[in-house]
């Protein structure tokens, strides 16, 4: 094993870890200067991002310990997903310019940025981990940093209870993955992803601890994408914390989950791959059901609870459970169409998801609230954030022509090619219950004229332009979609399969 | 004028319109109006200069050199996919005699539609926007031929409906628009599932010999082109082309609406503004009917053959059932509606015959049905406008007030009732002579023809109750019509009688495409039938 050898491949990590060391210093020294800090955080993502576009392609194992076996797996779908987490980090720096809640804590925001690049951090190593350990570290940084960040505005009670339960919620489901973790090693003896697959392609016996060890570690990465039943501290967690911490963690947090949980999946039970880009399992258990169960669960259980919701944060939070039961039906096809299409549904529901969030930050930092019924009439007294967030809600129901319906079509297709029909069934009647909740608050803008509160809301040119950001990649991906396909499906290669 | 792409202009017209309104300042509201009646009625001209170059010999539905202002293009290609072969989406525009009578009625209608919208008091901006975007969305399913793209315009109309009704409408509105909304979009999301299947189930041959998926309709039309292993393709036993055909038809029969799925109808049309109202029966409810046409007939022929006996049930029970709710209601626009439920079951009556009568007859049903309801909303919003009121039994001697005005309500009840001479009465007559020409339908038609008797029923009962006896002397100040309602009454006027006694034309328009059809059913038929013997 050669450290030196192996450094270039983790330049990005590198980076990011000098721009946490930069902000801590810079914040140290510079008490003053407080907003010179989300400058030096975007300058550090840019450069991260720099490396990241350069690593694509890349697909090397980083710092291997005996042939073929590595700590990390520097391939196109870790990449991806690091692409992914950046744009939305950059996205998410730039909501806290202009977040009302974060301005309120004068004194702490080296606190805030370091702790932001310490949940990339986290994620970066998370999404390329391609050992259990690692994957388990990285887990707990990412963990920590969010536990902080969900109840950054002390004064807030609504944050530190998010926080309290976010803690509770996070160490028990990491003390089951930890557990899991050690089942596992007990019964193969090592940690390595691709090792455990060999020891399992030797072995004809699937025993029941194993399946316990992988339901245990399971549900850690449950925890981390919220599905249920590991769902029930979002909701909270989701309204108590920041609105920034809340877009980063559906979206961000979320993928790395996801990202983990598709390259172990595949990397220990990957025995071949047959006609159609379907994966051969190696085991006699049958993970798609379980995957297939949990996933219309989660769905249903997010729609069907979003419904009854008043206020807009945790709403959109079951809305995000609900988004997890979809993607996580892209990977219960457990074929590589199944992978593109959470791929595809990632990119654009970053889009989609920060845009609504960054909405409602903007409303709720002139009316203070986030409760539905304070959106009437809101529709025509700002008219621009009123059509934009009806661009988010409709892409985020999954209508043409936006963004959002293509993403919803390729989770289809996949499923129709894969025979599953009565699972599309279900996940697109799904769709028009969720149109309900989402269309209610267009509803409460646009329909109801009796209370109509004149709020007017001055953008400053820097949120207009990150309005138009989220905005124009919504409507442009609805309309012509093959670049982002085309990207998709040359980012599902593991390393090593 | 072959290389003119005039299908794109008539389609995305309103989208520029669209962006024009949202660029003209709040104040001016003039500007704001003018401009969407002459963009629609730009929409108009350009419907005529199609009409004036179309090749009535042509038939199209499974043909593609008889389509006529194809526009051709590759929309998306994503190509490298090795375990997919490739995706392509064309975007693929064109008409055919079956289409071609929609873009006719869609361009009127929307026309009359917009000089009803003048009225519109409140966020003028957003209404007429809205409107366009409408506007663009139903062209858009006349003439689109990509299945793909077909469902996309399919739904950019479901949202600015939704607001149209919901914002601009009446008491109820808001519970109004979110039933059509999600009626609605379950019908769609059922036909999105088969377009997907159908994808999966059918490749067309491109120019260097690779086969691939295709969105395009007339491919998925080609029996030749269905893949083995498909799970709507004939060719593999266990095919779910049965459940899909229902799926689909639901999809279809919500927007027509069919009996059970029409529950939405009455209460959009109650609470929506007259011009919507115009929209929505006018041009809306023909997509579900024209989109069963389109789509599940060539595409399931087999299956269709096997169902008719049902459609025309369900088109019995429409015209019976519509007829009696009709006749039960007291609010003049709740009549107007369920009248409406009742004629597109003789669409669907003729539709189920198969035969070239019957689909002439559904066809040209559909088009006049658009005209004389288009009307009909319209003469309800010129008495709401003036009374207030939509009550039917509040009213009586109109016809001593308002003589013109009673003059054209005259034409358009009489219309709608099938009096010989005025449009509705030849497609009726078609319709159940296509009924009477097939054994399938024969006994249904038969029962059907009461519904003419129920139709003259509540038509003359309420031209009775609402226009003669002695004058209720609350409305002795009514003012007859003005220069605004004769523009928009006069014109459908004259179609419908100029219909009503020379359709010459407008079956002619439609004859070439009716037999190709009726012939590439028969021929499909047979070819599915040899396939399932094997």
């Amino acid at each position: 094993m050669n450290f030196t050898s192996d450094l270039y491949l983790i330049y990005p990590e590198i980076v990011l870890t000098a721009t946490l060391i930069v902000v801590v210093l810079f914040d140290l020294i510079f008490k003053r200067s407080q907003s010179w800090l989300p400058v030096l955080s975007l300058t550090g993502i840019l450069a991260a991002f720099i490396f990241v576009v350069m690593q694509y392609g890349t697909n090397l194992p980083a710092f291997e310990y005996s042939t073929k076996n590595s700590l990390l797996s520097i391939d196109n779908l870790s990449t991806y997903f690091k692409g992914i987490i950046l744009v939305t980090s950059f996205f998410i720096v730039l909501f806290s310019i202009f977040s009302s809640e974060i301005k309120s804590c004068k004194d702490r925001h080296g606190e805030y940025y370091s702790l932001l690049v310490g949940m990339m951090i986290g994620m970066f190593f998370l999404v390329s981990s391609n050992d259990l350990i690692l994957i388990y570290l990285s887990m707990e940084l990412l963990s920590l940093s969010s536990y902080v960040l969900s109840g950054f505005v002390k004064k807030s009670i609504r944050n530190s209870e998010a926080s309290l339960k976010y803690v509770i919620y996070g160490s028990v489901s990491s003390g089951i993955m930890l557990f899991g973790i050690s089942l596992l090693y007990g019964l193969t003896g090592t940690t390595n992803l691709n090792e455990i697959n060999t020891i399992l392609r030797g072995t004809n016996v699937i025993d029941i601890s194993f399946i316990l060890s992988i339901f245990m570690i399971l549900a850690g990465f449950g925890f981390k994408i919220s599905v249920v039943p590991f769902h029930f501290w979002t909701p909270d967690v989701y309204e108590g914390s920041p609105i920034t911490i809340t877009a980063y963690l559906s979206v961000a947090s979320k993928a790395a989950g996801f990202a983990v949980l598709i390259r172990f999946i595949k990397s220990v039970f990957f025995s071949g791959i047959s006609q159609g880009g379907y994966w051969n399992l190696l085991s006699y258990f049958d993970w798609q059901v379980v995957l297939v169960l949990i996933s219309i669960v989660t769905m249903t259980l997010g729609n069907f609870t979003a419904l009854w919701q008043d206020n807009l944060k945790r709403m959109l939070a079951y809305s995000s459970i609900a988004h997890a039961g979809y993607i996580l039906l892209g990977v219960a096809v457990l074929s590589d169409q199944g992978i593109t299409s959470v791929l595809i549904y990632f990119a654009i529901y970053m889009f989609m998801n920060l845009g609504a969030f960054l909405v409602v930050m903007l409303i709720a930092n002139k009316i203070g609230s986030e409760n539905i019924d304070d959106y009437r009439g809101l529709g025509y007294s700002i008219p621009f954030l009123g059509t934009v967030l009806a661009i988010f809600l409709v892409s985020l129901t999954g209508l043409p022509p936006t963004a959002g319906f293509i993403a919803k079509l390729y989770l289809f297709v996949a499923l129709v090619d894969a025979k599953m029909i009565v699972v599309a069934i279900i996940a697109l009647l799904n769709t028009v219950v969720s149109l309900y909740y989402y269309i209610r608050v267009l509803k409460n803008m646009y329909l109801v004229k009796d209370v109509i509160k004149t709020v007017h809301i001055q953008l400053k040119p820097l949120s207009f332009v990150t309005i138009l950001l989220l905005v124009i990649p919504v409507l442009l991906f609805g309309i012509y979609f093959t670049p982002i396909v085309d990207f998709a499906k040359l980012s599902i290669q593991i390393l090593g399969l | 004028m072959t290389n003119f792409p005039i299908l794109s202009l008539i389609t995305f017209l309103p989208i520029l319109g669209m962006i024009v309104v949202l660029l003209i300042p709040k104040k001016q509201e003039l500007a704001i109006k003018s401009l969407t009646i002459v963009i629609t009625a730009v929409q108009v001209v350009l419907a005529i200069i199609l009409l004036m170059n179309y090749n009535y010999s042509l038939g199209g539905i499974n043909d593609i050199k008889s389509f006529q202002f194809i526009e051709k293009f590759r929309w998306i290609e994503i190509t490298g996919f090795s375990w997919i072969g490739k995706i392509k989406i064309d975007y693929f525009l064109g008409v055919d005699g079956l289409s071609m009578p929609m873009v006719l009625l869609t361009a009127i209608v929307t026309f009359i539609a917009s000089i009803s919208s003048w009225t519109i008091d409140k966020s003028l901006k957003g209404y007429f926007a809205m409107f366009l975007l409408l506007d663009t969305g139903m062209m858009g399913v006349f003439v689109a031929l990509d299945f793909f793209l077909f469902y996309v315009f399919w739904e950019l109309m479901l949202l600015p409906m939704y607001f149209l009704i919901g914002i601009w409408g009446g008491p109820r509105r808001e519970y109004a628009a979110i039933k059509f909304f999600l009626y609605t979009l379950l019908g769609s999301v059922l036909i999105l599932l088969v377009m997907i299947g159908l994808y999966f189930s059918s490749m067309e041959t491109l120019a260097d010999g690779t086969r691939v998926f295709t969105f395009n309709m007339l491919e998925m039309m080609n029996p030749a082109n269905y893949t083995t292993g498909g799970i709507l393709s004939p060719l593999n036993p266990n095919n779910l082309r049965f459940i899909a055909y229902i799926g689909l038809f639901i999809g279809f029969a919500i927007k027509i609406p069919m009996f059970p799925f029409h529950t939405w109808l009455p209460d959009a049309h109650v609470e929506a503004p007259t011009a919507i109202s115009v929209i929505l029966a006018g041009v809306l409810l023909k997509m579900g009917t024209y989109g069963i046409l389109r789509i599940s007939y060539p595409i399931f022929p087999e299956i269709t053959k096997q169902l008719v006996w049902y459609i025309a049930l369900f088109g019995m029970i429409n015209i019976i059932y519509g007829a009696f709710c009709a006749m039960a209601q007291k609010d003049f626009k709740k009549l107007i509606a369920y009248s409406s439920v009742s004629h597109m079951g003789y669409v669907m009556l003729g539709m189920a015959a198969l035969n070239t009568m019957g689909i002439s007859g559904a066809i040209l049903q559909m088009f006049n049905h658009g005209t004389i309801t288009a009307m009909l909303f319209l003469i309800v919003g010129v008495i709401y406008d003036r009374a207030h009121i939509r009550d039917l039994d509040s009213f009586g001697g109109l016809g001593k007030q308002m003589p013109v005005y009673t003059g054209f309500v005259t034409v358009a009840f009489f219309a709608a009732i099938g009096l010989p001479g005025l449009s509705g009465f030849i497609s009726e007559a078609l319709v159940f002579l296509g009924g009477f020409g097939n054994d399938i339908t024969r006994v249904l038609a038969v029962i059907s023809t009461l519904g003419i008797l129920l139709g003259a029923g509540y038509m003359l009962w309420t031209l009775q109750r609402v226009f003669l006896g002695p004058l209720n002397e609350k409305w002795s100040s009514l003012k007859d019509m003005d220069f605004r309602e004769y523009a928009m009454l006069v014109p459908l006027s004259i179609i419908i009688i100029f219909l009503g006694v020379y359709p010459g034309p407008m079956l002619s328009l439609m004859n070439s495409s009716v037999n190709t059809m009726v012939e590439f059913i028969e021929k499909a038929q047979a070819f599915y039938q040899t396939l399932g013997s094997l």
